[in-house]
């Protein structure tokens, strides 16, 4: 609302604080402040009194003390005498690994299932939309249940792949699948793997190189480069020629079943994979509608003018519709990362220790310090939402259509 | 010309029209176009009629061969003898306490009932404008007849907090003519007053021989407090959410920054987080002496959360609207309070009413977090009690298949209506 100023009427009057335009919005702001800081003196002055009668004090002490548990899945080094800081450092990058990871898949899921729901195909479209349907209608927390409970529940346990008729067998004797988590090969970097790892890392600077080259190719000359399979090559032969050369620097450490589990490999486990998997399919189904509503939104003119300028679908779909559609897609995408980051605070339903089952869960039914675990654990989720929403803000600036 | 007798033939008559090739017609050409257009896509359709074969052909006997009569999945799979089945005797033996919780005593049972369909008498003419207008006194009655209903104790309870919101009414009906400002600060006042009064009003053994016999908030439990949660919640945060979002929009410096970082600061925040400060934090900010149940807390923390999303959706709907707008409600003089009442805000929920109704879809699923809480919700009640009793020890897809169908059919109910009531309000004529 436009502000309407009064004329100017002489001396001041008591009464003009609530009838003159001038003063009406400082009385009413003056009132809300004092109600505000009578609220909060009122709620702090409660929380004194309780803390006083429960002869407990705010401090944030218990943070240097000895957690004494221990945690399944760390990223970093990690046993039950690390401090409980050291305790929440872990469950905060647990959050961003299954953060990180649920976003990449559920990006992935949501534009094939989006994309795939406008096909041409009735069983495809119908198949996508029933996908998109039942994931929005249900919820996050039922499905990361059921895919811990098939994970924990339907997959066989590790000595089923012992015997000579083993009940279950590895895939490629490589991936096993069972009840503790996912087994894979992990890499071992040998002598010499410096190398390959520097030759990977040039080869990717080499296929910007050769993009942008091809770009610059077809501005100057209209000779259109390829790009897909020279850039496949790229990435692929140098690190293979590498790899024979010197002898296998980076090999594999297979999962081998000794005793009563693997040894060995990777393990992924099975509260890990529950959690990304079900925010992936799930998040997946929303970003799966706002990719149909922004492909939906670019006109089909633009499609038919393309078309009639000779160009074909797959160039239509990368040069004309998905650069309009993005800017579309994106900010509602931006929030979707967001609710993943949040709803990664789930893990707590399955036991993985994210930030909310180390700090919130078993540090703060320890030390019985529930305020400081709360407050820290809002302080951590507001840091990373902002810091989100801040990056992609900027992103979405540089897409936006510059209008003059 | 020349003759035409000459010439070897010349048709006289024209030819009857001829059916289509088969493969233009019916069945076939539906599917040449829809399943078999392009090589690819043939190969598509074949995958995903692949992935359909697939999935139903497991579903569908293991919902055929599904047992519904017997006393513990034990005697379930004696029953099935090897064959693949589900066992949906659970459901038939638990149902009871899957809808109503664990705690609930079984005589009381019809109280929630009636109050669930009292429910669809209560939202219909919120929902559907041709209703009678005069059906919206049900509406109004029906908050106290609710709680009276599923909690039970003495009557006076619900009938003063009626009467306290029914003197403020009258008030703020008095003091409006002169300034909004003045009618809805008077109305709160005299609604506390008969409050404060209506406390020392209410004897103290008042609800131990009570016509419904009283009911623990903890002995809450099942889908029912789901419903509860969300239909208290959504309603409650949706005047909440306009204040807001009135709020962020105005031009009090002190007021905007004072909402501004209230949503940011719920939004920012995972719901669980905000859970965790209801179960082990809220108690603090209490006065010593006063115990404030847990689902109060758990009402205020998600009133709160879907208050700041709420907000921000009807945030969208008031920036939507054309300046002009603002500008003609100046023009007539209008006063802010009346501008928005009777100008801005009608037109800026219609806009909104889509996003208000996904916003109460989201917070309806995730009144399931509670169970995180230990409150027993259905997936709580699944997670703990049912699964840790020896006779379904074991039981996982069908219990939580029910769950998942109950939700999938409220959510993809209310969705429907949304879209309905979004055609329904299409007032542009594009």
């Amino acid at each position: 609302m436009s502000s309407i100023t009064d004329p100017d009427t002489g001396s001041f009057r008591l009464s003009m604080l609530i009838n003159d335009t001038r003063y009406r919005s400082l009385t009413f702001q003056a009132i809300a402040a004092v109600i505000l800081a009578l609220s909060f003196a009122y709620l702090g002055n409660n929380l004194i009194q309780n803390l006083r009668q429960a002869g407990l004090n705010i401090s944030y002490d218990f943070l240097g003390a000895p957690s004494g548990y221990d945690i399944n899945q760390t990223l970093i080094e990690y046993d039950s005498r690390s401090t409980h800081s050291r305790a929440a450092i872990v469950g905060i990058l647990n959050t961003l690994l299954v953060a990180f990871l649920a976003c990449l898949t559920a990006t992935i899921f949501g534009v094939l299932a989006g994309v795939l729901r406008l096909s041409n195909n009735w069983l495809v479209s119908k198949l996508m939309a029933f996908y998109v349907e039942i994931f929005r209608n249900i919820p996050v927390l039922i499905w990361i249940i059921i895919i811990f409970t098939i994970m924990t529940a339907v997959m066989p346990a590790p000595r089923a792949f012992r015997g000579d008729e083993p009940e279950a067998t590895m895939l490629f004797g490589a991936f096993a699948f069972t009840n503790r988590g996912i087994y894979i090969p992990a890499p071992v970097w040998g002598p010499g793997s410096i190398v390959v790892v520097l030759t990977f890392i040039a080869s990717i600077v080499g296929i910007f190189v050769y993009r942008r080259h091809a770009t610059k190719t077809l501005y100057e000359t209209g000779r259109l480069l390829p790009t897909f399979w020279p850039s496949v090559a790229l990435l692929f032969i140098p690190v293979i020629l590498m790899q024979l050369i010197l002898g296998r620097p980076v090999g594999l450490d297979y999962p081998v079943l000794g005793g009563f589990n693997f040894s060995g490999g990777l393990q992924i486990g099975a509260p890990l994979i529950a959690l990304w998997f079900a925010l992936s399919i799930y998040t997946g189904a929303f970003i799966a509608e706002n990719v149909r509503a922004g492909i939906q939104a670019v006109s089909k003119g633009q499609t038919e003018a393309a078309g009639a300028l000779g160009l074909r679908p797959g160039r239509i779909m990368s040069l004309v519709v998905l650069p309009q559609a993005l800017r579309v897609i994106i900010p509602p995408l931006i929030s979707q990362y967001l609710n993943i980051t949040k709803n990664s605070s789930l893990a707590i339903a399955v036991g993985y220790a994210d930030v909310t089952a180390t700090l919130g869960g078993i540090t703060l039914n320890q030390t019985g310090r529930a305020i400081e675990c709360v407050l820290l654990l809002m302080l951590f989720y507001l840091t990373i939402s902002l810091t989100i929403s801040a990056v992609m803000n900027v992103y979405n600036n540089s897409v936006k259509l510059k209008e003059r | 010309m020349t003759d035409t007798s000459n010439t070897a033939f010349v048709r006289t008559e024209t030819i009857p029209p001829s059916p289509p090739p088969a493969a233009e017609t019916g069945a076939i050409k539906w599917l040449r176009e829809n399943l078999f257009a392009t090589v690819p896509n043939g190969v598509l359709t074949i995958i995903a009629g692949y992935v359909i074969f697939l999935a139903l052909s497991s579903v569908i006997p293991w919902i055929w061969n599904g047992v519904w009569n017997a006393s513990s999945l034990s005697e379930c799979r004696e029953i099935l003898d090897g064959t693949r089945g589900a066992c949906f005797a659970v459901l038939t033996e638990r149902w009871p306490q899957l809808v109503f919780g664990l705690a609930y005593p079984s005589d009381e049972y019809w109280r929630p009932t009636l109050a669930f369909f009292l429910l669809f008498f209560a939202a219909a003419p919120v929902m559907f404008f041709d209703l009678p207008r005069k059906m919206l006194i049900i509406t109004l009655f029906y908050p106290f007849i609710a709680y009276w209903l599923i909690w039970g104790g003495t009557i006076f309870v619900p009938i003063l907090a009626f009467a306290g919101f029914a003197a403020g009414y009258l008030v703020y009906r008095q003091l409006v003519t002169n300034s909004f400002a003045a009618g809805f600060l008077g109305g709160v006042v005299v609604a506390f007053i008969v409050w404060w009064i209506a406390g020392f009003l209410v004897p103290d053994g008042a609800s131990d021989n009570a016509m419904l016999s009283p009911v623990a908030s903890r002995d809450l439990g099942g889908f029912m407090l789901n419903m509860m949660l969300g239909v208290t919640c959504v309603s409650l945060s949706v005047p909440i959410g306009i204040a807001l979002a009135l709020g962020r929009q105005s031009s009090m410096p002190f007021i905007k920054w004072v909402c501004v970082v209230f949503i940011e600061f719920i939004r920012g925040v995972p719901l669980i987080t905000l859970l965790f400060v209801a179960s082990v934090m809220l108690a603090y900010f209490f006065p010593p002496e006063s115990t404030v149940d847990l689902f109060l807390r758990v009402v205020i923390m998600i009133t709160m959360f879907s208050a700041a999303y709420i907000a921000e959706v009807i945030r969208g709907g008031l920036a939507a609207l054309p300046k002009g707008q603002y500008e003609a409600a100046d023009s007539l003089g209008l006063d802010y309070a009346q501008a928005m009442r009777l100008i801005i805000l009608p037109q800026a929920l219609k806009i909104s009413i889509p996003g208000i109704v996904n916003i109460a879809v989201g917070l309806f699923k995730d009144t399931t977090l509670v169970s995180v809480i230990s409150m027993f919700d259905i997936l709580g009640f699944i997670r703990g009690p049912l699964s840790s009793t020896t006779a379904w020890n074991g039981i996982y897809w069908e219990v939580l298949g029910f769950a998942a169908l109950l939700f999938f059919v409220t959510c993809y109910g209310i969705s429907q209506y949304s879209q309905w009531l979004e055609r329904r309000l299409a007032t542009d004529h594009r």
